[in-house]
């Protein structure tokens, strides 16, 4: 990389802030989808006070009972209601992940689960509110559409899409972004070719986008883009590593690291590959405060991380 | 020995159960739930095998899942379930196991099995009916009616529905409790206190006795959510 095309990056304070984004969209359909039921644990509540009262009985808080609020989310769907269920993540998916197998998956209903704070918006909160692991949990069930926007419009978006179906949805949002949206797709999206004789194929995953271009800009390797990270696209994934030069794919997730290894393997079975994942570690709890964007670094999920990983492992 | 459309009755529950538990473990008293189901589908929920996916029916979700076979055993009666269905219960290719699903047998509502998951589920349906304003032909809100057991309220997740439903006003919403002193430390000052508390109705009856369940379940309790603590010897 060189330090010559190096911009300072504002991300969260330039773009539309995803939370509203999510409020906005969600508010919007439920004048048009009766079917439509916001289920909060207190979080973001001022968010659907108008709703509340346009819509008797389709804003439900709780009040702080995550178990409850995915079990009547269960119930909601059993009636024929679209819920879409709100809070951090942690205690949207990791306190309440047996509800979330039992009173969605095994009743066979759906539900549209929308996170806040990434991996580490919270960094300043410490580890009770951080949940890496989130995606990874949601990848042991069936049925799950996962959907991690990298821009405000992304949410609306992914949204847009989920609110009319019946299925199970998670919708990750974030506390970074990109600095432009992408459309909406279910598959990966060449942001950048490389040539026919390309070092490989780097997937960014929602908000890891931009800084993943950053850190490969000096690399000929493609760069895809996605937002949808289950059901995973791995035909599209065979189909761009088929293109390049070399069967290697690195792997940029904003969640735990590996979270996507196994796609990844499934996508290319047929044929002899090396694949890197970066992503929050595993092997250790960062005890440590500060912002986002310490935490990026301390992961190695900042552009100057990134691009010390990919030219270690395209450059062989 | 009766033909397979006469086991209709109260009195042929236990050969119900015998299809399915064998011969030694013919006594329905051995099942706690018995005749609170048997009350609720026999006289007092307005939901039939005809009417089983309508969205105006009663329902009934068998939060303690275990010990099913009294359960089964009023479905067969009801017609929802051939009573064929009964004979080899829990073998690989039977939709009856030991936990009911809601997914493989006609008339169970949901899948249960875990603890603590029944009444946060009651809750969302009676929340959800009561938002489209699901109505009977009556005019009068469909109920809905949840079992759990009283080592089952050990879980905490009951006791966030409990106070949830309470302060919503859900009072479509029936919990029974079958109180058969099963819970691990007790409920010291009862279990209905923890309900009443909360702002639910409550009635305590004895489990076994038909007619004072039935008026436990039907007699007006308001616009409150209502709690039914079913007392019963046997454990199961």
């Amino acid at each position: 990389m060189t330090s010559t095309t190096t911009t300072t990056r504002p991300q969260a304070a330039a773009t539309r802030d995803m939370r509203e984004a999510f409020a906005a969209a969600v508010n919007e359909e439920m004048e048009n989808d009766p079917r439509i039921a916001v289920v909060l644990a207190v979080i973001s509540a001022g968010m659907f006070r108008r709703a509340a009262v346009r819509h008797p009985g389709r804003v439900i808080d709780l009040g702080i009972r995550e178990q409850a609020m995915i079990g009547t989310a269960g119930g909601l769907a059993l009636t024929g209601m679209r819920p879409v269920v709100h809070t951090y993540a942690p205690f949207l998916v990791e306190r309440p992940f047996e509800q979330i197998k039992l009173d969605l998956g095994h009743q066979d209903v759906g539900a549209v689960l929308v996170s806040v704070g990434g991996s580490y918006d919270a960094a300043a909160a410490g580890r009770t509110h951080q949940a890496p692991g989130d995606v990874a949990l949601i990848d042991t069930l069936p049925g799950w559409t996962v959907h991690v926007p990298g821009h405000a419009d992304e949410v609306r978006d992914a949204l847009r899409d989920a609110l009319p179906g019946d299925d199970r949805v998670y919708i990750r949002l974030d506390g970074s972004a990109n600095r432009a949206p992408l459309p909406f797709s279910r598959g990966l999206t060449v942001v950048r070719p490389g040539s026919t004789r390309s070092a490989g194929v780097v997937v960014a995953v929602g908000p890891m986008l931009d800084r993943t271009l950053e850190a490969t800009a000096d690399l000929d390797v493609t760069v895809a883009y996605t937002a949808t990270v289950r059901p995973f696209d791995r035909a599209g994934l065979n189909a761009l590593v088929a293109a390049a030069g070399n069967a290697d794919v690195m792997l940029v997730e904003p969640y735990l690291r590996g979270t996507s290894a196994h796609e990844v393997s499934e996508a290319l079975a047929d044929r002899r590959h090396r694949q890197l994942s970066l992503g929050v570690p595993r092997d250790t709890e960062l005890r440590a405060y500060g912002t986002p964007a310490d935490h990026a670094r301390a992961h190695g999920l900042d552009t100057p991380g990134i691009a010390r990983a990919a030219r270690d492992f395209f450059l062989v | 020995m009766p033909t397979t459309a006469a086991l209709t009755r109260y009195a042929d529950l236990p050969a119900l159960i015998g299809l399915m538990e064998g011969d030694e473990k013919h006594s329905a008293a051995a099942h706690s739930t018995l005749d609170v189901v048997w009350v609720l589908y026999d006289r007092v929920l307005a939901v039939s095998p005809e009417t089983a996916d309508d969205p105006a029916r009663d329902r009934f979700l068998l939060s303690k899942g275990h010990g099913p076979a009294a359960f089964y055993a009023v479905l067969a009666a009801k017609g929802f379930l051939d009573v064929s269905a009964l004979r080899g219960w829990t073998s690989f290719g039977s939709a009856l196991g030991h936990h009911p699903d809601r997914v493989l047998v006609p008339g169970v509502e949901i899948g249960s099995g875990s603890l603590g998951h029944g009444l946060p589920l009651a809750l969302g349906t009676a929340l959800g009916l009561r938002a489209q304003n699901v109505r009977r032909p009556d005019g009068t809100a469909p109920r809905t009616v949840v079992l759990v057991g009283d080592g089952e309220l050990d879980e905490g997740s009951n006791h966030e529905a409990i106070a949830a439903a309470g302060r919503l006003g859900v009072g479509s919403l029936t919990t029974v409790v079958i109180d058969n002193g099963s819970a691990m430390h007790g409920w010291p000052g009862g279990i209905a206190r923890r309900f009443e508390i909360e702002g639910w109705a409550t009635r305590e009856v004895q489990g076994r006795d038909h007619d004072a369940l039935y008026a436990a379940f039907t007699r007006p309790w308001g616009d409150r959510p209502l709690a039914v603590v079913a007392r019963v010897r046997s454990a199961n």
